[in-house]
């Protein structure tokens, strides 16, 4: 499955496309004034476990680009690119989780939690905030807050949305149990 | 006719130039206005991009929603600028001219100041760009376009299932969450926070399992529609290069160029009237 | 060579399962041939279209035992590719089938993944799109078109490939009666201009046959149990022993004690002999059928008046509508799309907000309720139950609102508990979801609204895709449901539906209600089947062979007789 084949492109398009909904129209507040609970990063790592490393940076890059065209704010690349490095870390960290056979217990939630954290750690306090003082010569002051702002906000989101989607969506494959019906 | 993001169907010079050479202006325009700091060539690039406005005949009135969102970004993030390096300008122009008779690590400083500025003409000059490449390019020649520039079909077509799909995916999400909010998923600012997540996850869960279900049916679709047979395919959209098209990509290229050059010039991305 | 598709002695069996799902597969369809699959759900007519196209083997693995031969080739030695350029597949699901932006695109895919270029691209998908009669729809997005048109595209879609075998996966799925009698005529039409051979697989065997075809199959638990003309089908009990709904003027003219044989021609309405002593069997029935019960007086339940809504503020989705439903009532909603029936049961339950008009719940007014306080009275399930249900196990399910709703875990247990004795689903409760059929997801769907005790439910197209057993099943519970005191308002496209099991039916067009009475009322009236996208019921026209002048009461009679005679 994880190979890239025809349902990769279309996951990889499907994925971007939730990506965008989900950024673009839902917002939860998230107590803080005007920073919203990115749950769209809970459904990209879910791809990116599902997919592969490829999928996952794809429907990042993607689904990002699409945000920032549709607010027409202009393209702000390097968070672009943070999102999608974030799908890519994803795709590779669980690559030997087989999710498709309905594995992801205790272990693939833990495995699942700490490259998440790191993951979203690498984009939003190293790739982000360096892009951006290298492109935009912004404070770096300013990036790194912001940047570990987006890290704090997007680990807990992803720590709930993720790991429910993966476990939902685990289960919820076909897997020969002897079920027995009771009285 | 296929709108998500404000494309506005006119006939123009810019409408009638292809996606993938719009796109790459796009890449060059907005490398240039990320590379230069200089504030006169910035001004040239804002005065240019509105002259396009003027060409393309999109009026800013069909753009103003997209206007409102930038105007908000460029706001905070000059205050969140201000905020956290007050001193920045002070930093890159080597100088500390207070102003008004203040001191210390708020008060405003000329270099400050003129750092605001520059921010704010970067916006001015990259931010047209991108309104008016969405404006004047037909999504469904979008993705044609990234595949004659040299992206994998496949990653291309990627791109157009996306746009494809997201008026779908919008729509069932509105439905499931109704339909989930009638059962009694609170996800308003009444709710507290782990609460607020855990429902957009209730949501989510309906939502992803029926777009994996999505995802299986649409590449058993496309197979059967021989996607994938070939190395390369050919598209419906696509649409030859004319002259005009080499004219304005050399054009962007040229701003780069010119970007580069003010770069030495100044000796670094910033121009300083300051010494 | 005259065979095109031949299978001998061919089996099939998915690598994930421990037995086949094909067993001893033998027929052939010749060139130009119209064939219809029927069967009931899980009969294995999904994976036979997916061997005769190719999904089987080469996305879906498993087993393949004798042989399939497409041109007398062995499609296993084939390529996938290789295959699709025979044959065309249409799918159920015409939105997922839609993967280009716009219906040009669309129609262009086969040929744009072929590397057909200018002016030929152009060309072809224009000729395709006139055939197929979109043409003046190329630059439309899916979202722009209606449920027949998008149909269209996909027919266009694979027509564009000359192939010499078009399959169509349930065809009338997702159409309102309306559409679906255009989409038959159109495949009628199509397979006449251009020679190709047709397989409709499909339940809803009266419909398909509005126009002829010239085999019926049967499949029942993975092998082909008859293979014959309709007229020579239609003759045995052969498909409601198998589960399979026959045509309604058929059960009449059983009802009636008309002996049919293939001599009659009961393939269809149009062909069916009535002759002198068939019409004294339908008129004599006729006489002796009960009358038509009359519906208890209740009180009203809602009252709803000079209702308006519009989503965009030019374009009203609602205009002035004012309806009164009685408590314990079992009502259908019926009209196209976009005439604003799905609308009025969101404005209902408050997912969009009225501009007009008032709402009154058991006398109360309705305004200034919020959407979780409408649901504790008027619950609302959605068509598809994949899209309500968030949890793994059955009784998180069915507790989710009562959670949220902070009741105590124990009062949640007993409540939980007793709901899903009346579903039916006691002996699953400490099941995951995911281990149920369709229909019985539908059930957990439906008890996790009904454990919040409404008085109303509103169920969207709650039988869209099912067989007829299934069917059947999801609507007897619903009565259950009524018989407990529960109001049933269902928002459907299906006329047997309406006949069957609803009391009244309200049909909606352009945002207005059009006629209020009972389904024979509504299924009887010409003006009123065009408007709301119906279809004539066969009833009518048996009817009018026998000389039977009303035809009214005659449906009216025989609803009553199939309630309760035959059900019972």
């Amino acid at each position: 499955m994880k190979r890239f084949s025809v349902k990769t492109v279309v996951a990889i398009g499907i994925g971007a496309a939730l990506f965008f909904v989900l950024g673009r129209f839902v917002s939860i507040p998230s107590g803080i004034p005007d920073t919203n609970i990115s749950i769209q990063y809970g459904v990209l790592a879910f791809i990116a476990a599902v997919f592969g490393p490829i999928a996952g940076f794809l429907a990042g890059i993607i689904g990002h680009f699409f945000i920032d065209f549709s607010f027409g704010w202009g393209v702000w690349w390097s968070w672009v690119i943070a999102s999608s490095i974030f799908g890519c870390i994803m795709g590779l960290a669980t690559m030997k989780i087989d999710i498709d056979n309905g594995e992801f217990a205790l272990k693939e939630i833990i495995i699942f939690n700490v490259s998440q954290i790191v993951a979203h750690l690498i984009s939003w306090v190293g790739v982000a905030p360096a892009l951006d003082i290298l492109f935009y010569k912004e404070p770096a002051n300013k990036v790194f807050i912001q940047g570990l702002t987006s890290a704090g906000i997007n680990i807990l989101a992803t720590a709930v949305v993720g790991t429910l989607l993966c476990v939902a969506y685990a289960a919820a494959r076909p897997k020969k149990d002897s079920l027995k019906e009771e009285q | 006719m296929n709108n998500l993001f404000n494309y506005i169907d006119k006939e123009s010079p810019v409408h009638r130039l292809t996606g993938a050479t719009k796109f790459v202006c796009l890449l060059l325009w907005n490398f240039a206005a990320m590379y230069t700091y200089d504030t006169r060539y910035l001004c040239v690039m804002a005065v240019l991009s509105f002259v396009l406005f003027a060409v393309s005949k999109i009026k800013l009135k069909e753009v103003s929603f997209m206007l409102g969102f930038t105007a908000v970004f460029v706001l905070i993030n000059n205050v969140l600028v201000y905020v956290f390096s007050p001193q920045h300008g002070t930093e890159i122009y080597g100088t500390c001219t207070y102003l008004f008779g203040l001191s210390g690590k708020y008060a405003p400083t000329a270099e400050q100041l003129f750092y605001h500025l520059n921010y704010f003409l970067k916006y001015l000059a990259s931010i047209p760009s991108v309104i008016l490449f969405v404006s004047t390019t037909n999504p469904s020649e979008f993705a044609a376009s990234l595949n004659k520039l040299g992206v994998k079909y496949t990653v291309a077509y990627s791109v157009a299932l996306a746009l494809r799909y997201i008026p779908d995916v919008q729509k069932e999400y509105d439905e499931i969450s109704k339909a989930q909010q009638a059962r009694g998923i609170e996800m308003s600012k009444k709710a507290p926070l782990m609460k607020r997540i855990k429902s957009a996850a209730s949501i989510l869960i309906p939502l992803i399992l029926s777009s994996m279900d999505r995802v299986e049916i649409v590449s058993n679709a496309m197979e059967l529609r021989s996607f994938g047979k070939n190395k390369k395919r050919t598209w419906y959209m696509g649409r030859p290069f004319k002259w005009t098209d080499i004219a304005a990509m050399i054009f962007c290229a040229f701003l780069v160029i010119v970007a580069v050059f003010l770069n030495f010039k100044n000796n670094g991305r910033f121009f300083n009237p300051f010494i | 060579m005259d065979t095109i598709l031949k299978f001998e002695n061919f089996g099939f069996k998915y690598d994930a399962q421990t037995s086949p799902t094909l067993y001893d597969i033998n027929f052939s369809v010749k060139k130009g041939e119209k064939v219809l699959i029927a069967g009931p759900s899980g009969c294995g007519k999904s994976t036979l279209v997916h061997c005769i196209n190719g999904l089987v083997p080469f996305s879906y693995k498993g087993k393949i035992t004798g042989s399939l031969s497409l041109f007398g080739r062995e499609t296993r030695d084939m390529s996938l590719f290789e295959i699709s350029k025979h044959v065309g597949t249409v799918l159920q699901d015409s939105d997922a089938q839609f993967v280009g932006l716009t219906v040009a695109e669309d129609i262009a895919f086969a040929l744009e993944n072929d590397c057909v270029g200018e002016p030929e691209l152009h060309d072809r998908v224009m000729d395709v799109a006139k055939l197929v009669n979109i043409d003046e729809f190329m630059g439309h997005a899916p979202t722009e078109l209606s449920g027949g048109q998008k149909q269209r595209v996909s027919l266009g879609g694979v027509l564009v490939d000359d192939v010499e075998l078009l399959i169509f996966d349930e065809p009338l799925a997702n159409l309102d009666p309306a559409t679906g009698k255009q989409a038959i005529e159109l495949i009628d039409e199509l397979q006449k201009k251009t020679g190709v051979a047709v397989i409709i697989v499909e339940h809803r065997v009266e419909d398909v046959l509005h126009r002829s075809v010239d085999r019926m199959i049967l499949m029942d638990k993975g092998r082909i149990v008859a293979d014959a003309t309709p007229d020579e089908l239609l003759s045995t009990n052969a498909l409601i022993e198998k589960g399979v709904r026959e045509p309604l003027y058929l059960s009449a003219m059983k009802y009636a004690g008309i002996e049919v044989t293939p001599s009659l021609r009961p393939g269809s309405i149009d062909t069916v002999v009535i002759g002198e002593a068939e019409a004294g069997k339908l008129r004599d029935w006729y006489e002796h059928a009960p009358a038509d019960r009359k519906p208890a007086e209740a009180e009203d339940i809602l009252d709803v008046r000079h209702l308006s809504f519009s989503y965009d503020g030019t374009r009203k989705a609602l205009n002035d509508i004012s309806i009164k439903i009685k408590s314990g009532e079992m009502l259908a909603i019926v009209g196209t799309n976009g005439a604003g029936k799905s609308t009025f049961s969101k404005v209902l339950c408050g997912f969009e907000h009225e501009d007009d008009g008032e709402i009154f719940f058991e006398g109360g007014d309705f305004k200034g309720f919020s959407i979780k306080e409408r649901a504790d009275r008027i619950g609302y399930v959605m068509q598809n139950p994949n899209q309500m249900i968030s949890k793994i196990m059955i009784f998180d399910e069915v507790a989710l609102g009562l959670r949220s709703r902070g009741v105590s875990e124990e009062d949640i247990k007993t409540r939980v508990e007793d709901t899903l004795k009346i579903c039916g689903l006691w002996p699953f409760r400490n099941w995951p979801v995911s281990a149920l059929s369709y229909g019985q997801k539908k059930r957990v769907t439906i008890a996790a609204i009904m454990v919040l005790e409404p008085k109303v439910i509103i169920l969207d197209e709650p039988t869209a895709g099912q067989d007829y057993r299934h069917y059947t099943e999801i609507m007897e519970f619903l009565t259950e449901l009524n018989k407990r005191g529960i109001t049933v308002i269902m928002i459907t496209h299906d006329m047997h539906l309406m006949l069957e099991y609803a009391d009244r039916a309200v049909a909606f067009s352009e945002g207005r209600i059009i006629k209020d009475a009972d389904s024979a009322a509504i299924l009887t009236d010409s003006g009123i089947i065009e408007r709301a996208s119906l279809k004539e019921t066969s009833l009518y026209e048996l009817c009018k062979k026998a000389g039977i002048p009303d035809g009214t009461d005659f449906v009216r009679r025989f609803i009553a007789y199939e309630r309760e005679v035959v059900r019972q």
